[in-house]
């Protein structure tokens, strides 16, 4: 089955098509969707054992030969990702039964959500750098979608402010490929990694380097550029926060990843110190507007950039441990931002704001879902038995072993501030004195729980369990250090 | 007050078909010569807009009483179904096939899955742009 590695691409787009024929029918929009999603996720499970026993999977579409058509490529790397973003569809989805509402149900939610998954796991499966665009307008053409979709006023506000920064940075990213194409002569990722090397100007594409990081930083909000993040992210409901939270910006992640080790490895003195300072700043900006607000949406929404900015400082030390710290890290952020993402919705919910000053007393008429928010608040942090633990402890190992020691020193000193930052939210929400709460129905809220109590207890399971997943982070991280691996199963030489 | 547009409407009944006409021209001539889907879509739905420039929206969806957004999903589900088939055929995806074949009143002629490919843009193409400007022109 050599076309065994599209398929987490090609499922969630028929389902989503096919959902287009029936807007109005929202039990059939409901199932099928979560059948497109779970059959994507076992598709996903395939892949992963597939990539596991035989190596790293290519095709090249079309039968033409590797450079010339569209490489698509499976590592261990990308199908984890795949893997863990089918999963958060499939809660977000069922997280959405309650909470979207039906008139969203009924004007094409559903297929917005597949497509934005064709998207995101396209980006993650392609090796060619001009798909990978096309990818990144999938996902973005689906997101605006879904960022608007309701129109209500602040959603209008904040659609037009996202959709200007995303256009801006896409015609950047053509730019940057045009600028590339004229350099190299070629698109696809593995044998560019073949000609940069033999590319004696290191000058002019060490400014297509960093041009391309400025491009994948719009997507992954880093330091200067994550301006347009906090308020975009505010504005739309919660099951599409969680979706957007734990997807959109770590495919802006993984592109920076992909790019940074496989082929941009010319100058890494400027280039790859120049990424470890903006993700040291971007983990100082995220930090500062998580203390700063009294709005749970706000705090958790601020996290998505602290994590960014430890994933990049990962990616940047370009040794071992470092490199398995940011993909263990950047899984085990998907998972626990969504989680987060939910409990906070249901926290809303219940209190009827966001504001953290009009909260109290939860636990007395809530203790699981106190108990819940707290053990996922503390795997945020990186509590040892919990699934933030090992990465970070990777990633700070990795910085002590490299060039920026003081890097790991401030992500250490950071996770405190990060620690803060949530448990602020339990102590103001599930302490002090009850305040009144919203009724609700018992069937709703179990609807909202039991999604968001799954994602938590997958976390745990993931920190937990930590030594079992290790030989497939590790198998991600070799070949990301390793790009021969990665040029030699595309170029079949 | 509403000004008789005679001219233009008789004028849009001729012009309208030759537009076709060229449309499927420009669809079917997209393998050896500028053209294809893409533009053969835009040109059949600025037919379709001139009818509604000449008449009005309500004339127009009983003279094409098509479902646009149907039409598109339609376009999307022969594209992935004809980049598909290959799968079935354990070759990568979006591997084409042609042959040629002898056709009653045309000879020798090749046929190519690229085309039915093309089908499915031609569809989308369609169907996108006459949602968006059915839209708008139904917007109060």
């Amino acid at each position: 089955m050599i076309n065994l590695l599209l398929f987490p691409v090609i499922i969630p787009m028929l389902f989503g098509t096919i959902l287009l024929f029936f807007p109005k029918n929202i039990r059939m929009q409901r199932l099928i969707a979560v059948c497109g999603a779970a059959i994507t996720f076992i598709a996903a499970l395939f892949l992963l054992a597939e990539v596991k026993t035989n190596g790293l999977q290519a095709v090249t579409l079309g039968s033409w030969d590797a450079p010339f058509g569209i490489s698509m490529v499976s590592d261990l790397f990308s199908v984890l990702l795949v893997l863990t973003a089918t999963l958060l569809t499939v809660f977000v989805i069922f997280y959405s039964f309650q909470t979207i509402g039906f008139e969203r149900e009924q004007s094409y939610y559903y297929p917005a959500v597949l497509f934005l998954l064709t998207g995101v796991n396209g980006a993650f499966t392609t090796g060619d750098i001009f798909n990978l665009f096309v990818f990144f307008e999938v996902l973005l053409m689906s997101s605006y979608m879904l960022i608007v979709h309701g129109g209500e006023k602040p959603q209008l506000r904040e659609t037009i402010k996202y959709l200007l920064v995303n256009v801006i940075s896409s015609a950047l990213f053509v730019a940057a490929v045009a600028f590339l194409y004229s350099v190299a002569g070629t698109l696809n990722m593995a044998d560019l990694a073949v000609k940069i090397p033999q590319i004696q100007e290191t000058g002019i594409l060490t400014v297509i380097a960093v041009l391309f990081l400025v491009v994948f930083g719009f997507k992954a909000s880093i330091f200067p550029l994550y301006f347009w993040l906090p308020g975009s992210y505010y504005a739309p409901p919660i099951p599409v926060l969680a979706l957007f939270g734990a997807l959109l910006t770590k495919v802006g992640v993984y592109a920076i990843t992909r790019t940074y080790t496989l082929f941009f490895t010319m100058n890494t003195e400027v280039t790859h110190e120049m990424l470890a300072i903006i993700a040291i700043l971007t983990i100082l900006a995220g930090c500062i507007g998580a203390l700063a607000y009294f709005d749970i949406k706000k705090i958790i929404i601020y996290n998505i950039i602290i994590a960014v900015g430890v994933i990049l400082f990962g990616v940047s030390q370009m040794n071992g441990a470092s490199i398995e710290g940011a993909v263990f890290y950047l899984i085990h952020d998907m998972l626990i931002k969504a989680a987060l993402f939910f409990l906070v919705g249901i926290i809303a919910v219940l209190f009827g704001t966001t504001n953290l000053r009009e909260m109290g007393g939860l636990i007395k008429t809530y203790p699981l879902l106190g108990w819940t928010y707290l053990v996922a608040a503390f795997g945020l942090a990186g509590i040892p038995p919990l699934s933030g633990f090992p990465g970070k402890l990777l990633i700070v190992q990795g910085g002590f072993e490299g060039p920026n020691f003081w890097g790991s020193l401030v992500i250490l000193a950071t996770s405190l501030l990060v620690l803060l930052s949530v448990i602020r939210i339990f102590i103001y929400a599930f302490w002090g004195t009850p305040v009144k709460t919203v009724p609700i129905n018992k069937s709703v809220y179990n609807q909202m729980f039991i999604p968001s109590l799954l994602l938590v207890i997958i976390t745990v399971f993931v920190g937990v369990g930590a030594e079992l997943f290790m030989p497939l982070i590790s198998g991600a991280g070799e070949v990301l250090l390793n790009p021969s691996i990665y040029i030699d199963a595309v170029l079949k030489e | 007050m509403r000004t008789n547009d005679v001219m233009l409407q008789t004028a849009t009944k001729v012009v309208t078909f030759i537009i076709l006409m060229f449309a499927v021209h420009i669809f079917f001539a997209g393998h050896y010569t500028p053209g294809g889907g893409f533009v053969g879509g835009l040109l059949t739905a600025s037919a379709i807009v001139l009818l509604m420039l000449a008449f009005d929206i309500e004339t127009v969806k009983k003279i094409i009483p098509f479902n646009y957004v149907m039409m598109t999903a339609i376009g999307l589900l022969l594209a992935l179904a004809t980049a598909g088939a290959s799968i079935f055929f354990n070759v990568p995806f979006f591997t084409h096939a042609y042959d040629y074949f002898y056709l009653p009143l045309f000879g020798k002629t090749s046929l190519h899955s690229a085309a039915l490919f093309d089908l499915g843009v031609y569809l989308v193409v369609v169907g996108v742009t006459m949602t968006i400007i059915q839209t708008i022109g139904e917007d109060e």
